[in-house]
């Protein structure tokens, strides 16, 4: 078999794996067939071990042969030649994917068996797996995206997954109304991608990553873009990455999110969900390489939210909590260190972030029992660590500082009180003019439709 | 022209109609729904045949075999073309569904022959292109739903303001298009007041508000039947499209916009789900219009895409609601129902048919969405960011639904909620059309790109038409001179 053949089959071992799991669990639970818990766990563990080494073989046979860039076609989804569109399906192995996949393979697959054990004989078992398999498909279908659309088709499954597993606990309001608000943040960080998505098809009559960066392999490459056009699509991919990333002003729902399981929580937003608009970033290196301000931005950003989450962390009362913002902190340098150019090192930092967060999130239930522990023995609480910086602020400097930090930046109230809060008393206004409006239509008495129109929309959830 | 081998979309249409008369004899509801559903079958049947005859055909058109109009006139009165072709067994379906899942307590309240005579009417209306007949087909169509609104009359009144208006300027505008040339402004007139009636009729803003008390306050099932098809759309396509100038048709999908944006905003803040229903119909309709008027191929088989992917996920999402309804009474969106426990296969429809509406990638939409979107910039890339705006409004609307209808906490009662087999039935369809359609969206593409083709060459017989669609503004002219740059 030559090396083309034993790519192209590798890499779609890779992807159908996930895909395969995703078809049979969603199957069984779309035709009311329930699967036993052992099955579950059979198919998910098969689906993972066998997309692991598709994808180790893939990074195995790309050092044996030298090869840096190795795309996988899968032909056109769609196409209408006459017009010039086409929904391209391939994908793509190199320095930036395969590591990514392996990552996720890896940190998945720990938490699949972990959740196997933590969720044992709960109600929401398989919807948990059910959604985890979607995950793992928009994942890895994000991660080997060659074309920016199916980069966009893996982005839109990881949020819909996201954003339900943050609502898995749903006979409580509180995961609801998180999970809500983390689909908020998504669909504005979808609608950004899916509107680069078309300006970069339309600028450059293109949406493959290879042709769109030259055909140098990942990192180097050119765009074919001016600097302007640069910086028009890559401001739109800094905000769906900041988005996905939790960066400053959306970093409000990466604490939300850890109202889910813990194992969602840990691989999901503490290690791979978190980076996936880093990972973009990171696949558009090209585009940010033509403009010098776009760089600046996503510099800034990413530096600005590692100071406030580093903050943020310090003052949480909940181990999550803090994790979630710690995890913040080393997203937001990581952004940085793509704004300054340093690919690789951004990309390696992903990889140990990731491992580590997992680890210490799947730990956070029994730590809080070891803490416990060693408070009893001592006889008193553990003493606190304050850092030279608190102790060198003035106390009233020091207080705000707190405050500021406790209410996370104030960024959720900023964003209620600009834009949720005027949104909807102007269609609430709308809505009682409507009734006013068919009131008079039906020969209704002054007012009397218009008392239907109670608010409906708690704005949180927005 | 082709003619078909037997007479299908006569009998797609006799089938309804006849089971109409059939089921106003009928005293018991139970016996007149299973008839009904033999009657609706049939006409799925016939619709089906229809569709796969004409495909054998290959050809642009083909009538019906033994046609009694044009064995008088000449001309035949029922044909089928790449637009209508996947419509009519799409209808057809959607009704089927509507009578197979309609709930038995609501046997006594749903009148079947009316939904029958709906069906036979929407029928005939996409099997037809006269544009007389269309008028006329259009104002008897309005008849049902007023005839369901006999309990209540505050809402029989606004529907009979807003179709008189419809019905008016319809006759009007066909009136004067039959009397006046081409170049007497009485034409154009005509054409403006055509493009009001369907406006009106297809619940663009500010004439929409007919279409919201009538879901709110009428017989759901009726309000479905009504809106979900989109002749309003059909009516666009046959009457005004292949006549309007530029410039009607640009308003025409500003208004569109404006409605896509404006009605996907209100769907957020709604507390009654039959009125969050149809605001978010409302939004996913008119972002077919802005594809249809924007004429351009790309854009243009994105809205015919659109439009059969809300006919199944709205009509879905619809046909979830009245299920939910039947089992817990009207639902109010500021409370939560904690149903998933006791309902999962219907949670599950419920969200798969909401995110097919928006176009969530493996469902119909997506493919549909994407071309929109697409076409719709290449005319003007506002109008690209603004319909990617409204779904994703939609996309928030849709989930609020779902977690307040779903979650929360879990319902406790002996009466079991779980879904009929009828229900599971429809389930599993519309799962599969619309998971099947979102995996495999080439052959759909394809039909739907021919029927756009077909209308741009309508359109190009025009005098002083451009080829494929009307020229851009001068802010698109400059987006496409930023994209010539490189």
């Amino acid at each position: 078999m030559s090396h083309d053949a034993l790519f192209t089959a590798l890499g779609v071992i890779t992807v159908g794996a996930p895909v395969a799991l995703l078809v049979v669990v969603g199957l069984s639970a779309l035709a009311g067939w329930s699967l036993s818990e052992r099955a579950t766990s059979r198919f998910t563990e098969a689906a993972v071990v066998v997309g692991l080494i598709a994808s180790i073989a893939v990074l195995a046979l790309m050092l044996v042969s030298g090869r840096r860039n190795v795309p996988i076609e899968l032909g056109n989804w769609v196409a209408i030649p006459h017009e010039h569109f086409h929904f391209h399906l391939s994908f793509m192995f190199d320095r930036l994917s395969v590591p990514f996949t392996i990552l996720t393979f890896t940190l998945v697959g720990t938490i699949g068996a972990f959740a196997n054990r933590y969720l044992h004989r709960e109600s929401g078992y398989h919807r948990f797996f059910l959604l985890y398999a979607v995950f793992l498909v928009g994942m890895v279908v994000a991660c080997l995206a060659a074309t920016i659309e199916t980069l966009f088709l893996g982005w839109e499954l990881v949020g819909l997954s996201s954003a339900l597993l943050v609502a898995y606990f749903h006979e409580r309001p509180t995961p609801v109304i998180n999970g809500q608000r983390v689909w908020s943040v998504y669909r504005v960080s979808d609608a950004a991608l899916l509107i680069a998505a078309v300006a970069l098809h339309h600028l450059t009559g293109e949406g493959d990553f290879i042709k769109l960066m030259g055909q140098s392999a990942w990192p180097d490459g050119h765009a074919a873009l001016t600097s302007a056009q640069a910086l028009f699509v890559g401001l739109l991919l800094l905000v769906a990455a900041a988005g996905k990333s939790a960066l400053i002003p959306f970093s409000g729902w990466l604490p939300r999110a850890m109202e889910g399981p813990t194992p969602s929580s840990a691989v999901f937003y503490g290690a791979l969900s978190v980076h996936l608009g880093a990972f973009l970033l990171l696949r558009a290196g090209p585009i940010l390489d033509e403009s010098w301000l776009l760089c600046a931005a996503v510099f800034l950003l990413g530096a600005a939210t590692a100071v406030f989450a580093a903050m943020a962390a310090r003052v949480q009362a909940d181990v999550k909590s803090a994790l979630a913002f710690a995890s913040l902190t080393q997203v937001g340098i990581i952004t940085a260190e793509i704004g300054l150019g340093f690919r690789y090192v951004a990309l390696v930092h992903i990889i140990g972030h990731a491992c580590l967060r997992t680890l210490q999130l799947v730990r956070a239930p029994t730590l809080l029992h070891d803490y416990h522990s060693l408070e009893n023995a001592i006889g008193e609480h553990l003493p606190g660590n304050s850092g030279y910086i608190e102790r060198r602020m003035p106390e009233q400097a020091g207080v705000r500082l707190y405050r500021w930090a406790l209410e996370r930046g104030y960024f959720d109230a900023l964003i209620n009180h600009y834009v949720v809060r005027p949104f909807l008393s102007t269609f609430r206004w709308c809505d009682r003019m409507e009734r006013r409006w068919i009131g008079a239509l039906r020969g209704a008495a002054p007012g009397e439709f218009e008392r239907e129109a109670t608010p409906a929309y708690p704005e949180e959830l927005l | 022209m082709n003619t078909m081998a037997l007479p299908w979309l006569q009998l797609a249409i006799l089938a309804p109609l006849i089971g109409a008369l059939w089921a106003g004899r009928l005293r018991d509801p139970d016996i007149a729904r299973r008839h009904s559903l033999v009657a609706c079958s049939l006409a799925l049947v016939a619709a089906l045949a229809a569709w796969i005859n004409f495909a054998s055909l290959d050809g642009a058109v083909a009538a019906d075999r033994w046609d009694l109009y044009a064995l008088r006139t000449g001309s035949p009165l029922l044909t089928i073309d790449a637009l209508s072709a996947p419509l009519v067994p799409v209808g057809a379906l959607f009704l089927l569904l509507v009578v197979l899942a309609t709930p038995r307590t609501k046997l006594r309240r749903v009148s079947f022959a009316w939904i029958l005579l709906s069906e036979a009417i929407l029928l005939a209306t996409f099997c037809c292109q006269q544009p007389w007949v269309i008028v006329g087909l259009l104002a008897a169509g309005t008849v049902p739903p007023w005839a369901g609104l006999r309990s209540f009359p505050g809402s029989r009144r606004v529907y009979a303001i807003h179709m008189l208006l419809f019905v008016a300027l319809l006759g009007g505008g066909q009136t004067l298009l039959t009397l006046y040339a081409i170049s007497s402004p009485l034409h154009l007139l005509g054409i403006v007041l055509l493009t009001a009636a369907v406006l009106v009729r297809s619940g663009i803003v500010p004439v929409h508000c007919w279409m919201t008390d009538l879901c709110e306050h009428g017989s759901f099932s009726n309000s479905l039947v009504f809106v979900v098809p989109m002749v309003g759309a059909y009516a666009a396509m046959r009457l005004v499209l292949p006549i309007a100038p530029d410039w009607v048709l640009r308003g025409i999908a500003i208004l569109s916009l404006i409605t896509a944006l404006y009605a996907a905003c209100m769907s957020l803040v709604q507390r009654d789900a039959r009125r969050f229903f149809c605001y978010l119909f409302l939004s996913n309709s008119s972002l077919v219009f802005v594809g249809l008027e924007t004429a351009t191929p790309v854009a243009l088989t994105g809205a015919l895409c659109v439009w059969i992917s809300v006919i199944l996920s709205l009509g879905g999402y619809g046909l979830t609601l009245r299920a939910i309804e039947h089992r817990v009474g009207r639902v109010s969106l500021d409370k939560f129902y904690g149903l998933y426990q006791q309902t999962p296969g219907l949670a599950a429809l419920f969200l798969l048919t909401g995110l097919a509406s928006i176009g969530f990638p493996g469902t119909i939409g997506f493919i549909g969405v994407e071309l929109l979107v697409d076409g719709a910039v290449m005319v003007h890339p506002l109008f690209g960011i603004l319909i990617v705006l409204a779904a994703t409004l939609n996309g928030l609307a849709i989930l609020h639904a779902y977690f307040r209808v779903f979650t929360g906490t879990r319902r406790s009662g002996t009466i079991d909620l779980q879904a009929r087999l009828s229900e599971r039935v429809a389930v599993l369809v519309l799962a599969v059309l619309i998971l099947g359609g979102g995996l495999f969206p080439q052959p759909g593409v394809t039909s739907r790109y021919l029927g756009a083709m077909q209308l741009l060459r309508q359109r190009e017989e025009l005098p002083g038409a451009a080829p494929h669609g009307h020229a851009r503004g001068a802010f698109g002219a400059r987006w496409h001179g930023w994209f010539a740059e490189r």
